[in-house]
């Protein structure tokens, strides 16, 4: 399978007052073409700013390392200069960010700012062309009354309305990679899920690779062929759907599995949650990130970083448990040992 | 064997919490002292005001008129040359200085005062009297102060207690308008609730709780506030209607000068400049301390 | 939005009749006896009430006031003490001028503010940022009437490129005669607001440019001018306008010392004079117009501000 994007060693850190914060330290991963990967993980683990590294977005007081490498398509996206990243940005990836009321102008009409990227990167088209060509995407995005909404303002329409704009905006360039941040957090259930049907119907019909970032492991069972597990600023385990939600071999990935509400818990169950908080960023602790909080935890792992294993192609995980020597007492889940 | 470092551990390590310590002054001496201009503002604030108080130091009387002398210029014995009065014109700066740094200093001190008492009883009480209270200080910062105060110069007899007091008069409002809004933010906080409970009497919540939390938005309007009252105080004795001969003041130094823009320019020059150190120095200063105020996570 | 209107509307005139009480007031409340400047010992004492009842001098204060107040809506601003013209005739005689002037400097310190308010935000911190900033801050620091001699002395004096007062040459009534003579005077008048201007301009780019869709743009490749000019420059505009409705105040101070520094014939240099002979009638005027020209002119800019701003349309006056 063709690799679109590859990410090597990606390590971003903010240079704050208080301290560097060490948002994304060390992750490799791969997006490839036509496929959907999904990053996971709660706030703050530093998905965002994977996104961002992404698309050259990162700004002062924040640095993409040096060690990084980013390559779409065989190209090294890390040296980009400005003007150089103008030219990938909206055109070959776009991005579609959590909360369309605030991503998208207020004192801007809807249809001028679909229209933007099309200005940006297929300057030549007149400008009935281009009206055209944001229309017939708004339409696409199946919104009722495009030739109106092109004419309104973002907080005259309702939330799932102003995705659907924002979606268009997105992929009215035809790009080859989305990546969509939290695309679905703002929204009521009904509408999450319309959305999420739309950016799969939009992706078969263009072949383009989506990169989703959320928290919400349901949103993701349906849509992702690979699943990203990221905790504190790292990976801590990646698989295909059926390996992360069948075949769980990392605490925190269980630890998440267990704590989505199911609709068949009985009544009184108590809502799983997780213990404690994410480390201290500006001092991240020397070995697994997860261990203050994990249940599982051995003395190695506040000591050493645990080395990766994988399990299958597709399949691998950072912990000590996968090691043959670990106390795996009380493990509910994970390394049937073949 | 087993490893034993693979063996579960039942107390964790939980991370210590790093405790981010910071208080108000912390944060203002941290910053003053590490920024560059704050620091040159400073020592040259204190250049001009120590120089000033220093004035009866000086050799020459700043108001001895000595014809034979009249408008020579820069040499060792006169560093800024003399005036059209033979008076030596370093030493009339210096005590000019006196009077443009003292009218500036209370006019902003009553500005304070005046401005925090109203906007305290007006935030902490609320309701019929903040209305009324608002309503006054409305009409006050809509008035075109210079003009007024031009006009009040005018009518009034003129003199230091009189610059003082109307310089003050058309700027509290500005200061009463910031000291309303901090003041209704905390008397939401906790501590003001509690110490209502335990049964303080308001004045003494005022001055406890409130003025307190609210000294660093009132200092970064000081600062500016002098800023303020110096440019206003030089723009009024330039136009005749502040500081009355023989007092002289930077401002009324510059109408003197007028006439001589073009055989002694170096008249207009002096006052000129030491009014934009001063006004500049407290300008930077108070803007330094406003960004010093605002809320940051500390090491 | 006619809400919005009849507010504003109401302020307006509250404020100007405020103004009016205040100019009437503070002349009614100065040493001296007005009458005096009629009267002579020469006169019998039936002459002397005689002019005195003319002057309304024997009424009390608010039918002296109202009967002021009366002329002064119909355009009538009584006889200037000092040449016995009309005061309405001399200033309508003078007003262009300072309106000239006012409006030079208003649209200089605007058209100047915003690119170097909009450029110096967006490169934050950078040496371009410092030296636009700095310079901000002088001009905020620097007393006007003093940058206007120190420009007379360089630029007339010494390098004699510029006259160095009054609006036209004698004899010359051309443009260009004008554009030279309005030059320096202009400048100063502006510094200070530009000052003001370029300092709130590049605040709130700093502040729109951390705003969500403004990654947003950047996201479809929408950066540097691209960006300045589609997305900030609106936004920077409509505050720009309530902004200017408070600056206008210090123009007409500004402009009242200006014109004196520079010669300049507009009803500033008028109002000087009358101050320094205590000619009251013209003082009256000079607060009232100038008065009724800051309130118009922030009534305006109300207005333009509620037209710029499509979420206004819709606002409660549910603030403040």
């Amino acid at each position: 399978m063709e690799k679109l994007l590859e990410v090597e060693n990606l390590s971003v850190s903010y240079f704050t007052y208080a301290g560097e914060v060490q948002s994304v330290r060390g992750i490799s991963f791969d997006v490839k073409k036509g496929k959907t990967t999904a990053l996971v993980g709660e706030s703050g683990c530093g998905k965002s700013v994977t996104a961002k590294s992404l698309m050259g977005l990162i700004e002062k007081p924040g640095k993409v390392k040096p060690e990084s490498k980013i390559i779409y398509q065989g190209k090294e996206l890390t040296g980009y200069t400005e003007k150089e990243w103008n030219t990938f940005r909206g055109k070959e990836c776009s991005m579609v960010f959590q909360d369309a009321l605030v991503s998208l102008n207020p004192t801007m009409k809807v249809g001028k700012q679909i229209a933007e990227n099309l200005k940006n990167h297929e300057s030549s088209l007149s400008k009935e062309e281009i009206y055209q060509k944001s229309l017939e995407m708004l339409k696409q995005t199946g919104v009722p009354d495009p030739e109106g909404c092109m004419n309104k303002y973002p907080h005259e329409l309702s939330g799932g309305m102003r995705q659907r704009v924002m979606i268009a905006c997105a992929m009215v360039t035809h790009p080859q990679l989305l990546i969509a941040d939290e695309p679905t957090t703002a929204l009521d259930v009904t509408i999450q899920a319309q959305i999420i049907a739309l950016m799969e119907e939009l992706q078969e019909k263009l072949g383009m690779s989506i990169i989703i970032i959320t928290h919400d492991l349901g949103v993701v069972a349906d849509m992702a062929d690979e699943i990203i597990v990221m905790y504190a600023g790292e990976i801590v385990e990646r698989g295909t759907a059926r390996d992360i939600f069948y075949h769980q071999q990392h605490p925190y990935t269980w630890a998440l599995l267990q704590s989505v509400p199911r609709i068949d818990d009985e009544d009184k169950t108590i809502l799983n949650t997780i213990e404690g908080n994410i480390p201290d960023m500006i001092y991240p602790p020397k070995g697994c990130s997860f261990c203050t909080r994990c249940p599982y935890a051995m003395k190695i792992c506040e000591e050493e970083k645990p080395k990766v294993t994988h399990i299958t192609d597709e399949h691998s995980v950072a912990c000590w448990l996968m090691d043959p020597r670990a106390d795996r007492s009380g493990v509910p889940f994970g390394r049937t040992d073949a | 064997m087993t490893d034993t470092r693979f063996k579960r551990i039942e107390k964790k390590k939980t991370q210590e919490l790093i405790s981010y310590d910071h208080s108000v002054w912390k944060d203002i001496k941290k910053e003053l002292f590490s920024n560059k201009i704050a620091l040159v503002s400073i020592i040259i604030l204190l250049i001009i005001i120590i120089a000033s108080i220093l004035a009866p130091l000086s050799p020459y009387d700043p108001n001895k008129i000595n014809v034979a002398e009249k408008l020579q210029g820069i040499s060792a014995k006169h560093i800024f040359g003399t005036d059209e009065y033979g008076r030596d014109y370093f030493t009339r700066a210096l005590y000019g200085g006196r009077i443009s740094l003292t009218v500036g200093f209370c006019s902003m001190i009553m500005t304070v005062i005046l401005g925090t008492a109203i906007g305290i009883t007006s935030g902490y009480f609320g309701g019929k009297v903040d209305m009324f209270l608002m309503r006054f200080t409305d009409i006050f910062l809509a008035l075109p102060s210079m003009l007024l105060m031009v006009v009040l110069n005018t009518i009034l007899r003129p003199g230091l207690f009189t610059l003082i007091a109307v310089l003050s008069l058309f700027s509290w409002a500005q200061v009463a308008r910031i000291t309303r809004a901090e003041t209704m933010s905390v008397k939401e906080r906790d501590y003001v609730t509690a110490a209502r409970n335990l049964g303080a009497g308001s004045f003494r919540i005022a001055v406890e709780h409130i003025v307190p939390n609210i000294m660093g938005p009132v200092i970064v309007a000081a600062s500016l506030g002098i800023a303020n009252a110096i440019l206003m105080e030089s723009s009024l004795s330039f136009l005749g209607l502040g500081v009355q001969i023989p007092r002289a003041s930077w401002g009324s130094m510059l109408q003197s000068a007028q006439g001589h823009i073009l055989d002694a320019p170096r008249l207009a020059v002096f006052p000129g400049v030491l009014i934009l150190c001063t006004v500049l120095s407290f300008n930077l200063l108070g803007d330094v301390l406003r960004t010093a105020l605002e809320p940051k996570i500390v090491k | 939005m006619a809400k919005y209107f009849v507010k504003k509307g109401i302020q307006l005139i509250i404020v100007t009749i405020l103004i009016s009480f205040f100019s009437f007031a503070v002349i009614y409340a100065a040493p001296g006896d007005i009458s005096g400047m009629y009267l002579n010992e020469q006169m019998s004492d039936e002459e002397k009430e005689a002019i005195k009842e003319n002057l309304g001098l024997n009424k009390s204060m608010p039918e002296q006031y109202w009967g002021w107040a009366k002329e002064v809506l119909k355009g009538d601003f009584g006889i200037s003490l000092a040449n016995h013209t009309s005061v309405s005739e001399q200033i309508i005689k003078r007003l262009p001028a300072t309106l000239q002037l006012m409006g030079a400097a208003l649209v200089l310190s605007v058209l100047l503010a915003i690119p170097l308010g909009l450029w110096s935000g967006y490169r934050k911190n950078t040496w371009i940022d410092n030296i636009i900033s700095g310079l901000s801050y002088i001009g905020m620091s620097i007393p006007s009437f003093w940058l206007g001699m120190v420009l007379i002395i360089v630029f007339a004096a010494k390098l004699h490129i510029l006259p160095s007062s009054g609006m036209h040459s004698v004899g010359n009534e051309s443009f260009l005669d004008t554009v030279k003579h309005m030059i320096m005077p202009c400048i100063t008048l502006s510094l200070s607001n530009l000052a003001v201007f370029i300092r709130y301009i590049r605040s709130n780019t700093i502040g729109q440019l951390g705003e969500e869709y403004v990654l947003a743009a950047k996201a479809k490749g929408t950066t540097g001018g691209k960006l300045l000019k589609r997305h900030i420059l609106k936004n920077t505009l409509l505050p720009i306008i309530t902004l200017l409705g408070m600056n206008l105040a210090s123009i007409v101070c500004g402009s009242f010392i200006i014109e004196s520094v520079f010669g300049w014939p507009g009803i500033g240099t008028l109002a000087m004079t009358a101050i320094g002979v205590r000619d009251y009638p013209v003082i009256m005027a000079y607060v009232m117009l100038s008065g009724i020209i800051l309130v118009v002119g922030n009534f305006i800019a109300d207005i333009l501000y509620a037209f710029a701003d499509p979420r206004i349309k819709r606002e409660d006056m549910a603030n403040d």
